[in-house]
């Protein structure tokens, strides 16, 4: 066939290739500490069965009320149970929930978006005034009377929050997917004579998963908040199960006597909900600059 | 290319006949503000292995009748009317499924901006391999080296390499060159060039226009190239069709075209053009005004408003296309180079007072 290389430019789109891929790619020092955090907070929360830590419901490992020390690193509680092992099996109840709960809205709303947005007409206006409905009610009382009429349990909690991330997860996607769809290269791909259904998963949905992750960051922080509330109310998993909300609910009566109960599973709740907010944000700055470089 | 092709075969026997006949081509959007005709009763014919300029302004419906041909709009909103005949086969009736076999496969496009026109999180490899895995159900293997070997025909070096790259690591040049590559993958015969320089450097522009002519006349594919630059098209094309507002105004072989043009747009695009036998500064003559509303167009003939020839009639009576010689028509009442043209051109220098000190500019917009 034809050669047809022309020497000059061609050095220097070679110059210019590596300069772009030599680049480095640079985060600060506060995405690591929350990438740190998250890593530490999903470590225990996975091995807290392997890990030497006295069972979270056993009572009087030490003295109660005691205060952080070597023996107990974060104190213990009213009954004297270790906190540190109340923390980390109570960062399992809420590492679950918010995971499984955003994956439940990712898996449909993120479905329910990307048809919406790319096949438009009746289908959109349909999906689109569900999600609405959906959005009209308030989260926290909307769990609430889900929760009290299942009756609470871990599970229940999860697909009731679960339920609630699809429609503003589907929202997002139906939006990022009309940008995409509207691209050049879907219309390249038309031209090229495949189905919609390949051009849809295949070229427009890589496209949109990036905002839907950063989306998804942000809104297991939420879940996560969410399910603290509603252990707070008593409607998440029942003591003496540790999970941050109900940890946090139980010290309250102690408050007098030891606001360290309160402060200690408040701060896990704090650091994740903000590592996980810092994660999100980097997240979609890193995808903002890939956007721009295009 | 591969015996193995996916792609309907019920074709009639090729006869020598034209690869594409094209007649009276309407295609109309529905808009909040009425219809508006984009592509009005345009008539084409395409002999295999030629290549046809569509010339025109922004808006004068262009790239709108690249893809009503290839039937590429979307089917909310738009009507379409006339024929498209493809290989002795009617198109029009075509379900999408049956059309799906026929893009890529026997007609290719490539748009205009190549940093759109690729999926920025697919790698190279893939968006080539695929459409031939697709159309000629190629293996992996055999795919992959298939890729290879178009990229290393359009121009990028260390294809193997750049299989693995991902768009934008590419420069804008390269990237156009992939996606000729992708475009030419399985052999298409009609290909559409839709302003495929337009977004590119000045020095690449000669390079992608050689590159398109090269592998036009390597494969014996027919194209159609459309832009808005009349020197893109000067050298590189058998006959070229000038469109103004949703028309052809007049279609010529390209050296008639140039030489013995009847159409005073035509004449005023080529003026509006730099060149190098001028002296430095020498001004651009533009064309004064803008296209029609295609809403609303104007009665008569459409380029009057704008036009330094128009008369009366003009304003009142659509001039139809007539023959000038064989396979050079035209769309005008008062033609460039005849008596009736330069009466006409005499006559509104006059009426603008002082001597036509430049004939475009003399007639100002009603």
């Amino acid at each position: 066939m034809a050669d047809l290389v022309v020497e000059p430019i061609l050095a220097a789109d070679e110059v210019r290739a590596e300069a772009a891929g030599a680049r480095p790619r640079r985060f600060k020092l506060t995405f690591w500490l929350a990438a740190g955090w998250m890593a530490a907070i999903t470590f225990v929360a996975v091995f807290a069965n392997l890990l030497p830590l006295p069972p979270p419901n056993k009572p009087l490992v030490g003295p109660p009320y005691s205060l952080p020390s070597w023996q107990y690193p974060l104190g213990t509680d009213e009954l004297g149970r270790s906190m540190l092992s109340r923390v980390v099996f109570g960062a399992r109840v809420s590492l679950e929930v918010g995971v499984a709960a955003i994956v439940i809205g990712l898996l449909v709303g993120g479905f329910f978006g990307l048809v919406a947005g790319y096949y438009r007409g009746k289908l959109d206006a349909v999906i689109s005034a569900v999600a609405n409905v959906m959005l009209a009610f308030p989260a926290l009382i909307f769990a609430a009377a889900l929760v009290a009429f299942l009756g609470p349990s871990l599970e229940v909690v999860i697909l009731v929050i679960g339920v609630l991330s699809i429609a503003p997860l589907t929202r997002l996607v139906r939006a990022t997917t009309l940008t995409h769809a509207g691209r050049e290269f879907v219309l390249a791909a038309r031209m090229m004579g495949y189905s919609s259904r390949r051009i849809l998963f295949r070229e427009v949905m890589p496209n949109v998963i990036p905002s839907a992750i950063s989306f998804a960051l942000v809104g297991m922080a939420l879940a996560i908040v969410l399910e603290g509330a509603l252990s707070f109310l008593g409607l998440s998993i029942r003591p003496p199960q540790p999970s941050w909300g109900n940890m946090i609910a139980e010290a309250t009566q102690y408050l007098t006597q030891d606001a360290w109960l309160v402060i200690c599973p408040s701060l896990f709740l704090f650091f994740t909900v903000l590592a996980l907010n810092l994660g999100g944000d980097t997240f979609r700055a890193v995808f903002d600059v890939k956007e721009s470089a295009l | 290319m591969s015996p193995r092709r996916r792609v309907a075969t019920d074709y009639p026997v090729d006869d020598g006949g034209p690869l594409l006949e094209v007649e009276d081509l309407t295609t109309a959007f529905r808009t909040p503000r009425g219809r508006l005709v984009a592509v009005d009763g345009v008539s084409l014919t395409l002999q295999p292995g030629t290549t046809l300029g569509v010339v025109g302004e922004s808006g004068s419906g262009k790239t709108v009748l690249s893809r009503s041909i290839m039937r590429l709009l979307p089917q909310k909103g738009t009507e379409t009317g006339g024929r498209v005949v493809f290989r002795g086969r009617e198109l029009t009736p075509l379900s999408r499924k049956e059309l799906r076999q026929i893009w890529g496969a026997e007609m290719a496009m490539i748009f205009q901006d190549p940093m759109t026109s690729l999926n920025p999180t697919m790698k190279l490899g893939r968006q080539i391999t695929e459409s031939l895995r697709y159309h000629l159900d190629m293996s992996r293997n055999e795919a992959r080296e298939h890729a290879v070997a178009l990229l290393r025909s359009v121009g990028i070096p260390t294809p193997e390499r750049r299989l693995g790259e991902y768009p934008h690591q590419l420069s804008g040049g390269l990237r156009q060159r992939v996606t000729i590559a992708i475009a030419l993958a399985c052999g298409p015969r009609l290909l559409f060039a839709d302003e495929p320089t337009t977004a590119l450097d000045v020095t690449v522009q000669a390079q992608i226009l050689d590159l398109l002519a090269a592998q036009q006349r390597e494969r014996s594919m027919t194209m159609v190239l459309v832009t808005h630059d009349l020197s893109v098209v000067a050298g590189r094309t058998d006959e070229i069709a000038v469109m103004y507002a949703g028309r052809i105004v007049e279609r010529a072989p390209t050296k008639v075209l140039f030489s013995k043009m009847k159409m005073p747009y035509t004449e005023a695009l080529l003026a509006s053009l730099p060149r190098a036998d001028r002296p430095s500064h020498t001004p651009l003559k533009v064309i004064p005004g803008r296209p029609p509303d295609l809403v609303d167009p104007p009665k008569g003939c459409r380029f009057a408003p704008r036009c330094s020839y128009a008369q009366d009639k003009c304003l009142a009576e659509d001039p139809p296309l007539r023959e000038a010689s064989p396979g050079h028509v035209y769309a005008c009442w008062f033609p460039v180079g005849t008596p009736a043209g330069r009466g006409a051109l005499t006559a509104n220098g006059r009426a603008a007072g002082a001597a036509p000190a430049d004939p475009t500019l003399a007639r100002s917009s009603p």
